[in-house]
């Protein structure tokens, strides 16, 4: 299935977003998560399924004001 | 000594860290200005470059406090979601709340800004409101849960300093327990300075310091200009005049005319 990752379409077999996240190569990174715009939070992520066409936002610490 | 939410800071001076040059710069100008709490950001990461992870590695060797901000949010649910994202990231539940309103002046849209700040003070949130100087909104701000506001100075990055004088002296005076910290506009040390010789808590500097030539050397400035205007409130400045009042003596004049 394709989910939008960041704003840019990417194939995954993962059905849940841990495994996507590991999919995709973020491994152990320090991120925060938003599915449909809803944050999911690390503990929750193994019980998050993905479905076709799910909008992923994958977050990390940045400069800032 | 400043108070924010139980928590009790000796610096006065609240650091962005946006916009340097290098992140050594800003390691650099984050020493030299002896503050205590950096604002950070929640960005996009890329599990090729990872830049976040880079950067965070840089913040937390330099020991200071965290103030996640909202930044380039425009509504409620983006700010509420991003501030959950945060608490979990920064492991803090400190927000700099910002809900922007309008691109050209970043003026916050203080509707949006109250409402989610009612939503994230319930949910445990230590709210730092990006706010104006308006006293409406300041009283439903402090209303919905807030214990510290941010007024404006100027809009972000204009380096205009205190824009408006009468609003910002009327928001000291209505609320002289709040803790309220300048944010945003401040171009110039004498900027800083003359905000805590009105008596504001603290301020938050970023573009002034980031894009200096020095920055470091301003990141210095701005703690001495701090410095200076927070003794002078304490000392109480003296009340402006129209007319001259002479400061040597009359009395006792040679007569040499």
């Amino acid at each position: 299935m394709k989910i939008l990752v960041n704003g840019a379409w990417r194939e995954t077999d993962a059905s849940d977003l841990a495994a996507a996240l590991t999919a995709l190569g973020y491994g152990e990174a320090v991120v925060a998560t938003a599915l449909n715009g809803e944050f999911v939070a690390t503990g929750s992520r193994a019980d998050a399924r993905l479905t076709d066409g799910d909008r992923l936002e994958v977050l990390a610490p940045m400069q800032g004001g | 000594m400043l108070k924010v939410y139980e928590t009790e800071l000796r610096s006065r001076l609240l650091l962005g860290t946006s916009r340097y040059p290098s992140p050594a710069v800003l390691t650099e100008a984050v020493k030299a200005s002896r503050a205590e709490v950096v604002t950070v950001s929640l960005r996009r990461e890329s599990s090729g470059e990872r830049a976040g992870q880079g950067f965070w590695g840089i913040i937390r060797e330099l020991g200071v406090r965290v103030l996640p901000n909202t930044a380039g949010c425009h509504s409620v649910k983006e700010a509420l979601t991003t501030a959950q994202m945060a608490r979990e990231v920064f492991a803090t539940s400190w927000i700099k709340l910002e809900v922007i309103g309008e691109d050209d002046t970043l003026q916050p849209d203080v509707f949006g800004l109250v409402e989610a700040a009612r939503i994230l003070s319930a949910d445990g949130f230590d709210v730092f409101p990006y706010t104006t100087e308006d006293l409406v909104v300041a009283d439903k701000l402090l209303e919905a849960g807030c214990r510290v506001l941010m007024p404006w100075g100027a809009p972000i990055g204009s380096g205009r300093g205190l824009n408006n004088l009468f609003g910002l002296k009327a928001l000291r005076a209505h609320f002289p327990d709040v803790p309220l910290i300048i944010d945003a506009g401040i171009g110039v040390p004498s900027h800083a300075a003359q905000a805590m010789e009105l008596g504001f808590d603290a301020v938050l500097i970023n573009t002034a310091v980031a894009q200096a030539r020095h920055p470091a050397q301003m990141a210095a400035a701005f703690a001495q200009a701090l410095e200076a205007g927070r003794a002078a409130h304490l000392a109480g400045p003296m009340e402006p005049r129209d007319m001259a009042a002479p400061s040597t003596p009359a009395i006792g004049k040679a007569f040499l005319g």
